[in-house]
């Protein structure tokens, strides 16, 4: 009876998928209805093009204003004779990139703006916040017009300007919740420990914001999306021949009549997709419990 | 009070400068620059131009031209249209109160609405209605305004018939009728997103107020539920959502500009997306400045309607 080694039952190993927030986000219907409506888009707009046998630019005058589920064309031709299923996916790309790089840089930007703000606090807050309540008092449909009309639109420019008028939400979420956990005790012992400002910021403070931070960047796919639609149906986004689910829309109000395909088409793909991330991210926002504000 | 008020109007008007910054930084920093209109007239010279842009004083540096227009604005002089050489002021006038037709009655229809979508599905929660209500007003805020108006046309104007397509009247005929039955689409349009939003702060809002003590105690006191509901947790719940009102007014504004260009409606909207196509800097530039005006009267508006309404609140 000698060895009485203390058997210590190994502290059993979490996978990702049965974490509580993971397991709380498969149980939203609404949630996993969204992430299916994504999921189907994307692989549309991936591998759709390489499935239908027209190209998207592909002009063909004898079959323009072709309904749909009429001939050889599913979603019928435009007023060009364009395929528009192929044209659809084809934009899907163009819209779904811009509206993920839009929201990867105006999450990277906001967050940053958002920390510093926070944890500095004092003067150096107060001016960025406020240089952010001025930027949302723009209606950022009008400042995105102004800049679109002026700079010669690729999908690049439009992507950045998109970021740069949706970047000020996710710095207020950002700068209230590091505000929030500024001076709470394990900050004040990282700062006994030695640690630096950027190492306190990104290394303490900015784990304990990703929850916010996700919830705000899904959102905010769905808003970039709206607003890339917004912009080229007005004509300054997205340029043809490129096609854009917002640009495919720019004619449609003067075929309204004899071919509201042309209309309705692409604005259901705009509304699903706006729609699965919107639900996503209230998924995610009951998930991670996050701070319930809507917008 | 009066403290609180000069200290916001402080604050708003440095908001003001911020923003008349960032305008005229967007749009005299990108290329192209406000003569590109002129230098499309044929048999326009390089010599001519550089005549036109010292005249006009484009030639001089920005932080001047910017101090020159900033001080002038002041003054209640905000240029002239580079289209029709109007004044600023007069062209955005005559689009302004279009605009706030529609966004006045829109707000009113979606406020309503919204108000009593909110209260039900607060009172009825997790009912098939709520939730409903819920996935709804996700989906509504989904739809692009723009498509939903396009929508909106083919089917009450092309299909049905019902509703004329555009315009604010008809030429012609300038009765009230005629302007009513011109508002209905557009501000119905405009105030679906507004209802969705409208509707989830305030079930929240009714939530919140729903679960408090006084609540309870005005049940106990033998209140029925209805007069507790009226008086009690309406009125506290209207509170948070008055200040909410003044920070949708961007978003608003927003959407009127697009349902403006749906339906022509001749509104600001109309007028700023004209301006741009004319590069019609002066006026583009007003309107922005005008629209960030509104924006902050609106929340300045807001916290002292809130500050009239709950007296728990002090402003100091």
């Amino acid at each position: 009876m000698t060895d009485m080694a203390f058997k210590v039952d190994p502290a059993p190993v979490q996978r990702w998928w049965q974490r509580r927030a993971v397991k709380r986000f498969l149980r939203h219907r609404l949630a996993l209805f969204g992430l299916a409506i994504i999921v189907v888009l994307v692989l549309c707009c991936v591998f759709g093009p390489y499935l239908l046998p027209f190209d998207d630019l592909y002009i063909d005058l004898r079959a323009r204003f072709s309904p749909p589920f009429s001939g050889p064309h599913i979603f019928g031709t435009d007023p060009l004779g364009r395929d528009l299923a192929a044209r659809l996916f084809m934009a899907g790309r163009i819209s779904l990139l811009v509206g993920f790089a839009a929201m990867l840089i105006s999450t990277v930007f906001g967050s940053l703006i958002g920390i510093v703000a926070g944890y500095y606090g004092g003067k150096i807050g107060a001016v960025l916040m406020r240089f952010v309540d001025a930027m949302l008092s723009f209606p950022s449909i009008f400042l995105l017009l102004a800049l679109a009309a002026f700079i010669k639109p690729s999908p690049m420019m439009i992507t950045l300007i998109i970021a740069a008028t949706s970047w000020m939400e996710i710095t207020r979420i950002v700068e209230a919740e590091i505000k929030s956990l500024r001076d709470r005790d394990f900050i004040m012992a990282a700062r006994t420990l030695g640690l630096s400002n950027s190492q306190i910021m990104f290394r303490e403070l900015l784990p304990n914001a990703v929850g916010p931070i996700i919830v705000a960047a899904t959102l905010t796919v769905a808003r970039a999306i709206l607003l890339e639609a917004y912009v080229s149906f007005l004509g300054y986004g997205i340029q043809p021949p490129l096609p854009s689910w917002g640009n495919m829309l720019n004619g449609a109000q003067q075929y309204l009549a004899s071919a509201p395909w042309l209309a309705i088409v692409p604005g259901v793909a705009i509304t699903l997709a706006v729609t699965g991330f919107n639900f996503v991210g209230d998924g995610l926002r009951d998930a991670l419990d996050a701070r319930s504000d809507i917008s | 009070m009066l403290r609180f008020l000069f200290g916001r109007l402080w604050q708003s008007l440095i908001l003001l400068v911020i923003v008349s910054v960032i305008g005229f930084a967007v749009l005299n920093l990108a290329p192209g620059g406000p003569l590109s209109q002129f230098a499309l007239t044929p048999g326009m010279t390089q010599a001519q131009l550089a005549r036109i842009a010292h005249q006009m004083g484009l030639d001089r540096p920005l932080p001047v031209q910017y101090w020159e227009w900033f001080t002038r604005l002041l003054q209640g002089d905000w240029g002239r249209s580079y289209r029709d050489n109007q004044p600023v002021l007069a062209v955005i006038g005559s689009h302004l109160w279009a605009t706030l037709l529609l966004m006045g009655t829109s707000t009113l229809i979606s406020v309503l609405i919204g108000t009593w979508v909110g209260v039900l599905g607060a009172i009825r929660r997790y009912s098939v209605f709520d939730y409903a209500a819920t996935v709804g007003a996700m989906v509504a805020l989904s739809i692009p305004t723009f498509w939903f108006g396009l929508i909106a046309i083919y089917l009450f104007s092309l299909r049905l018939g019902w509703l004329p397509a555009g315009n604010m009247y008809t030429i012609g005929d300038g009765s009230m009728l005629d302007y009513a039955v011109h508002l209905i689409m557009p501000s119905l349009v405009l105030a679906l997103v507004n209802v969705a939003v409208w509707s989830r702060y305030m079930r929240t809002a009714v939530l919140d107020v729903m679960n408090q003590d006084f609540v309870r105690t005005a049940r106990a006191k033998g209140l029925t539920r209805f007069a507790v509901l009226m008086r009690h947790i309406l009125r506290n719940a209207l509170v948070p959502m008055i200040t909410l009102l003044g920070l949708q007014l961007p978003t608003i504004l927003g959407g009127a500009l697009v349902t403006e260009t749906v339906f022509t409606w001749p509104g600001m909207g109309r007028l700023f997306l004209d301006s741009l196509g004319y590069s019609d800097y002066p006026v583009v530039m007003g309107l922005l400045m005008l629209s960030a005006i509104l924006v902050l009267i609106g929340n300045l508006m807001a916290d002292i309607a809130v500050a009239i309404i709950d007296p728990r609140i002090r402003l100091g």
